[in-house]
């Protein structure tokens, strides 16, 4: 059994490292600093840490302020709170401008649990996807989490963290390869291709294993740039598996299948089915157990392989 | 960026041109809104001609005080106040807001120099603002950040949030100008959603405040010059003012939000201002 961590701490290590590194890095936060694990960063570096209130639309606004003067701001919240409140905030003073603001959400799915739909960010990354200049990122670990919060603040421009709460497995290494924009194949396979990203992508890697145990050879991608979007990686899956399967902890109107799907209809069009939230609300409970009621479990990622794999059979 | 004893007279006569050209660039353009940009026009002139420390020539100085525009459909008076002053051709003026032009309907950060902001969505100036001068704070750079905002945007929740930010943080070198002109798109402020007592609102949120009449440029500058002495705590200055300020038939007329004159009303628009001098 792999060791569990949040992607959320990943985070917080990742920011306490760029304090060190990056004195330019600040960090802002509406009064949720412990739950994003930016409060470490703000234990260490307190002249460069400002509470703004439970006010997401001064956070934003005002981390846009401190970007332009030259400072690389992390504004955090839960995910939902952080981007729900201040689309008008992302637009005009982060994206417009080119602001050099990166926007954490922590408690990004259904991972905040029994906080309920309220708090349960999942159609935020639909939202963030339809605002030109925005980077999505969706760390798969809390390795990669660290990795990823190192790099956004070396990448110029607006960019979005999408991390859990919950602890989930590690599935990467300190030394594996992560640049923003470029997905990484964590399996081959020519049969079907599993694209993941977050929390996902465990539940990829595991439905590959059940696959293969049926003699179904399952690439599998963590796609865990959703914009800019990895196009090559994406149409050359397409052409070799010739059946395509996402899979988000995310509504899949307009998430990181659609992304894939407009990237596909135009170039490689192949089957495809998408496991995600089914256009509606979250609810209380278990994260664990929240995760098979919502369908987002790698037998069903699994169902979905057998279904593509059915259609590209049809289609030869 | 002189700060001597200011030309009273000089300055009024640049205010009558100023407003002459904001008129003859919307007109221009065909669509705009004059009301807002004429009631501003006096405090860009106790920024421009007086308090502000810039330089023209240099735009990126780095120790250059800002000027924040929130209220973004004010910005025929800012484009007109930054060409008066060399900022980009004079010229360039009759290019508002047709395409392709650098002059935006509201305006884009750097479209053109000296514009510091994006702005068009109301709210959102005094936060940038505080982010300014917490950064500037940091990097112990001494400037200030002068932020304007309409009085119909106030009721906009943002502002209230980045007032009691800047209090929280005690932030000094921010100035928040108010134009408090009267009326709003839809009629006068108090009927559309009431905003007073204003000055009694900022200083419950901590703000120094001082309340002038806009139009009035000795007070004016005088108020600007009591809140760079004001320490530990941002400054508000309400500006008590009238939208459509100098043009008889478009003051306190909320008819002139956002329309463009005619040929026939500009004409008479520019007459009555330069006969006012």
């Amino acid at each position: 059994m792999a060791e569990l961590k949040p992607t959320r701490d990943g985070f917080g290590e990742g920011l306490l490292e760029l304090g060190k590194t990056h004195p330019h890095v600040v960090a802002l936060s509406g009064d949720l600093e412990d739950s994003a694990r930016a409060i470490w960063f703000k234990k260490q570096y307190p002249d460069r840490f400002f509470s703004v209130g439970i006010a997401e639309q001064d956070m934003i606004g005002t981390a846009a302020g401190l970007a332009l003067a030259g400072k690389i701001p992390f504004a955090c919240s839960f995910s939902q709170f952080v981007t729900g409140k201040s689309l008008e905030q992302m637009r005009l003073a982060v994206c417009y401008q080119s602001a050099n603001v990166k926007i954490v959400g922590s408690h990004g799915g259904l991972s905040v649990g029994a906080d309920g739909a309220t708090a349960e960010a999942l159609e935020e990354l639909t939202v963030l996807r339809s605002l030109p200049r925005m980077t999505i990122v969706v760390p798969c670990d809390a390795v990669e989490a660290k990795k990823a919060t190192i790099a956004s603040a070396d990448y110029p421009g607006p960019v979005y963290l999408r991390l859990g709460r919950a602890p989930t497995p590690i599935l990467t290494k300190p030394g594996d390869p992560f640049a923003i924009g470029r997905a990484n194949v964590l399996r081959e396979g020519d049969d079907v291709t599993l694209i993941a990203c977050g929390t996902m992508v465990d539940h990829a890697l595991r439905a590959a294993e059940q696959l293969a145990k049926d003699g179904v050879a399952a690439r599998v991608i963590n796609l865990h740039t959703v914009k800019p979007i990895d196009r090559p990686a994406l149409i050359a899956a397409a052409k070799a598996t010739g059946a395509i399967v996402t899979a988000e902890e995310h509504t899949v109107v307009g998430g990181l299948g659609s992304a894939v799907a407009e990237v596909l209809a135009e170039h490689h069009p192949v089957p495809m089915r998408f496991v995600g939230v089914q256009d509606r609300f979250g609810t209380s409970g278990d994260p664990a157990e929240l995760l098979k009621a919502f369908h987002l479990m790698p037998e069903d990622i699994v169902a979905a392989a057998r279904d593509v794999l059915r259609l590209k059979q049809h289609a030869l | 960026m002189s700060k001597g004893t200011p030309d009273l007279q000089a300055l009024r006569r640049l205010a009558v041109e100023l407003r002459r050209t904001i008129l003859q660039m919307i007109a221009k353009a065909g669509s705009g809104h004059p009301g807002g940009s004429l009631s501003m026009v006096e405090l860009l002139v106790g920024l421009y001609w007086h308090a502000l420390r810039h330089d023209p020539t240099r735009p990126d100085w780095p120790d250059r005080d800002l000027f924040l525009l929130s209220k973004g459909h004010g910005c025929p008076a800012l484009y007109a106040v930054l060409a008066f002053h060399g900022y980009f051709p004079k010229d360039e003026l009759q290019t508002l807001r047709r395409y392709p032009t650098r002059l935006q309907g509201h305006p884009e950060r750097w479209s053109v120099p000296g514009v510091e902001i994006a702005a068009g969505s109301l709210g959102q100036g005094l936060s940038m603002a505080n982010g300014f001068a917490l950064a500037d704070r940091l990097d112990r750079r001494r400037r200030r950040i002068f932020c304007l905002v309409g009085d119909g945007e106030v009721q906009e929740g943002q502002v209230w949030e980045a007032a009691m930010t800047a209090h929280h943080h005690q932030l000094e070198a921010v100035c928040a100008i108010v134009d408090a002109n009267q009326l709003q798109q839809n009629g006068p402020v108090k009927e559309i959603q009431d905003i007073e007592p204003l000055a009694e609102k900022w200083r419950a949120f901590g703000w120094h405040v001082i309340e002038i009449n806009g139009h009035d440029l000795a007070q004016v500058m005088a108020a600007f010059d009591e809140a760079a002495a004001v320490k530990g705590k941002p400054q508000v200055v309400v500006a008590r003012t009238v939208k459509g300020k100098g043009v008889s038939f478009m003051e306190l007329n909320p008819a002139w939000h956002g329309v463009a004159p005619k040929p026939d009303e500009l004409e008479r628009a520019l007459k009555e201002l330069e006969a006012a001098v």
